[in-house]
């Protein structure tokens, strides 16, 4: 049993990194219906830039978490400007363009993204210094590390912030209205092009966070970290049904535990036929076949209206 | 298409400008060159490794363009052809076919053994001689092709003495295996599982990973359910790192081994203080002991002002063995260099090698190598002949539990 609880564990704390950088597809897809594969790239920036600032002040007497925090807030306003950045150049002057063409330079944007990255931090992993602690707490036979239990804490009420901020807020409202009909709201007041530019720099400040817990929880950067793992986000934002924001953050947390379960299980139940090498095709399979009985994913109540 | 004009005659003169300063032609009357071609991931996970594997024949290369070397009476120029082949084994043919187009006079590489195998028929194909510096899958050898050769151990030889070690060494019973399903770390961990059973131990898991992992915790937990005391890892550092990592912070205390492909300062950096203890092996003899080793060490230090990531001494050594053998041949052309080739001894920064009739190498000593206050060390070294162990210092204090 203490297995089957260390695989949920192992799951959702993945599963809440998924969810966080799947919230930055989801809010693009939901406003503009463009998919910003770009934005995996946006994580290994704000996780590079994180680990830059981190490693030019560890020179100082700061205590561990303070130093990390600093990174932090070093990284958001930069990735912030990078997705307000990319949103101008790749895709603003598409937006009436077929609906490939933006698709092709969120691919090319991805690709410059990551040589850039090649050329400022090279081919080598940087690793993440030593600063947090590394407690070790058990319950009941599983080991959980007070990062973990950081990371999952601090994504969930990230999530709940910003449930709040589309749900409350002025932004939010103004947000939902261009969802729904970027020309209507425009009519009514609403400034789309600075509704559509938050949305870009609100995911990118996530695509922040999520950068620096990946790189702290698995203790590396590198400048190819982005691709896996906004495919996996992306998927999670499928999962769930793309434009939801509950979704992404379902579908985020199930792909995790998903992909836990079917790691740690599928040799056993298979008698060795299947390896744990298939967890991804276990994940990707139980996608698929939410696609197919719920076309529009999990939460998803419809399909984009606009052509 | 107004500008087409302008656009290929910018191109043309592109074109002119970049093939000008390397063709033959500007080549003075007594001067030939030489084109040794060299591919290898340059991007994507394992691309430090890659410029390592480069680094390492470039360095070769210029020293002996400033050595200068006379081949049949005509002063040789070596020109590098490098190639990225992404560890993609479709990528691997695509460049070897290039290169084989662009009539390379030798291959230096590749580095992981899922491309280097694709890749050597068409080498052999083109009668292109090739010495990989380190693919180790024993197929790469076995396909009767008579071009292809290594300057590294392959996994036979490598596996077995690893199971060796993991037994009557680290004295581990109950082993579990993760292995990255390439050619390179399946193969390395199915030999290593035989030698594991041949001598007397138990494999109480075997689990797989990819070579893009970073999340071994699934896994790992499925694992630490069947209690080993020794973890064999068959894969390269990016993998191995973090998973050293989530070893440790899912509390498990099994010993842990691996091979070659761990054998990186990078290793180290990414598992942090995880990785003491951590045991790894590479073919060879350690380069301290090697009589050219610590100044192949420093030139690669003040030149590329990094570390050596891995491979680096196979592929200075596979250079120069080429170009040993095109001297006594005299002759640059691959079929005249190519019998001087097989007929190789030669003292390198890594071993003296010989190769037998498949092109792998007679009698490859390998050396274990341990983690300790964050620096790999010299545990033992090991013949691949009977076993024989060469016991080094800290061998006495190795067999304490940890």
């Amino acid at each position: 049993m203490d297995i089957f609880l260390q695989q949920i564990i192992n799951g959702l704390v993945l599963g809440s990194i998924y969810a966080l950088v799947a919230l930055g597809y989801t809010m693009v897809y939901g406003i503009l219906g463009l998919i910003n594969f770009a934005h995996g790239e946006i994580v290994m920036i704000g996780a590079m830039i994180s680990l830059a600032a981190i490693q030019a002040m560890t020179g100082f007497a700061l205590p561990g978490p303070v130093i990390v925090l600093m990174g932090l807030l070093i990284a958001i306003p930069a990735c912030m400007l990078l997705g307000y950045g990319i949103e101008r150049v790749a895709y603003r002057p598409l937006r009436r363009a077929p609906r490939l063409a933006p698709l092709i330079t969120a691919i090319g944007v991805s690709i410059v993204l990551q040589n850039i990255a090649m050329i400022i931090w090279g081919r080598q992993y940087i690793a993440f210094p030593p600063l947090l602690p590394e407690d070790t707490y058990t319950i009941a036979g599983a080991s959980i590390t007070l990062l973990q239990i950081f990371i999952f804490l601090l994504a969930t009420a990230i999530m709940a912030g910003l449930i709040f901020l589309v749900q409350k807020t002025r932004l939010g409202r103004t947000m939902r209205a261009t969802a729904q009909n970027p020309e209507v709201a425009g009519l009514m007041g609403v400034n789309v092009n600075n509704v559509i530019s938050s949305t870009f720099i609100i995911g990118s400040a996530l695509a922040a966070v999520a950068g620096l817990m990946v790189s702290a929880y698995y203790g590396l950067a590198h400048y190819y970290m982005g691709f896996l793992l906004g495919l996996k986000a992306f998927s999670a934002a499928v999962l769930g049904g793309i434009g939801n924001l509950g979704g992404a953050m379902l579908g985020g947390l199930l792909l995790g535990v998903i992909e836990s379960l079917g790691a740690g299980y599928i040799g056993p139940l298979t008698g060795g036929v299947l390896g744990s090498h298939y967890q991804d095709v276990f994940a990707f399979f139980v996608l698929i076949l939410v696609l197919i009985f719920r076309p529009s994913g999990l939460l998803g109540e419809r399909t984009s209206e606009r052509p | 298409m107004k500008l087409s004009g302008r656009l290929s005659l910018s191109l043309t003169a592109i074109i002119l400008v970049l093939s000008g300063c390397k063709e033959p032609s500007l080549l003075k009357a007594d001067e030939q060159l030489v084109k040794i071609g060299h591919a290898a991931p340059l991007t994507g996970t394992q691309a430090h490794i890659g410029k390592d594997n480069e680094n390492g024949v470039r360095l070769a290369i210029e020293e002996a363009n400033s050595a200068g070397i006379t081949i049949g009476g005509k002063k040789i120029i070596f020109q590098l052809l490098s190639e990225d082949d992404q560890a993609d084994p479709k990528n691997g043919t695509i460049v070897a076919h290039k290169l084989a187009d662009a009539e390379i006079n030798g291959m230096i590489g590749h580095l992981n053994s899922g491309t280097t195998i694709p890749a050597s028929r068409v080498y052999h194909d083109a009668g292109i001689p090739q010495i990989s510096p380190s693919a180790t899958n024993p197929r790469y050898t076995q396909q009767g092709f008579k071009s292809a050769f290594r300057t590294m151990a392959n996994d036979e030889q490598q596996g077995r003495l690893l199971g060796q070690f993991a037994t009557k060494h680290l004295l581990a019973k109950r082993i579990a295996i993760i292995d990255d399903r390439t050619a390179y770390g399946q193969g390395l961990a199915d030999e290593f599982e035989k030698s594991v059973k041949s001598n007397g131990g138990i494999i109480v898991a075997r689990e797989f990973t990819t070579d893009k992992s970073t999340d071994f915790r699934a896994i790992l937990t499925a694992i630490k359910g069947n209690q080993p005391d020794l973890l064999f890892f068959g894969g390269m550092d990016p993998q191995g790192g973090p998973l050293m990592r989530q070893v440790r912070s899912l509390g498990i205390t099994a010993q842990f081994l691996s091979g070659d492909g761990l054998y990186t300062p990078e290793f180290i950096k990414l598992a942090g203080v995880s990785s003491e203890g951590a045991y790894s092996s590479l073919p060879g003899v350690p380069l301290e002991k090697m009589p050219n080793g610590l100044a192949f060490r420093d030139k690669y230090r003040a030149k590329y002002n990094r570390d050596i990531q891995l491979y680096a001494p196979f592929c200075y050594d596979a250079v120069n063995i080429m170009i040993e053998a095109m001297k006594r041949a005299d002759s640059v052309k691959p079929e005249k260099y190519l019998p001087e080739l097989v007929k190789t001894d030669y003292s390198g920064v890594t071993a003296r090698i010989m190769f037998d009739e498949r092109g792998d190498l007679k009698a490859g000593a390998i050396t274990f190598y341990r983690v300790r206050n964050g620096k790999w060390e010299v545990a033992e070294t090991l013949s691949s002949t009977p076993l024989q162990s060469s016991l080094t210092e800290t061998q006495s204090d190795k067999k304490k539990p940890e």
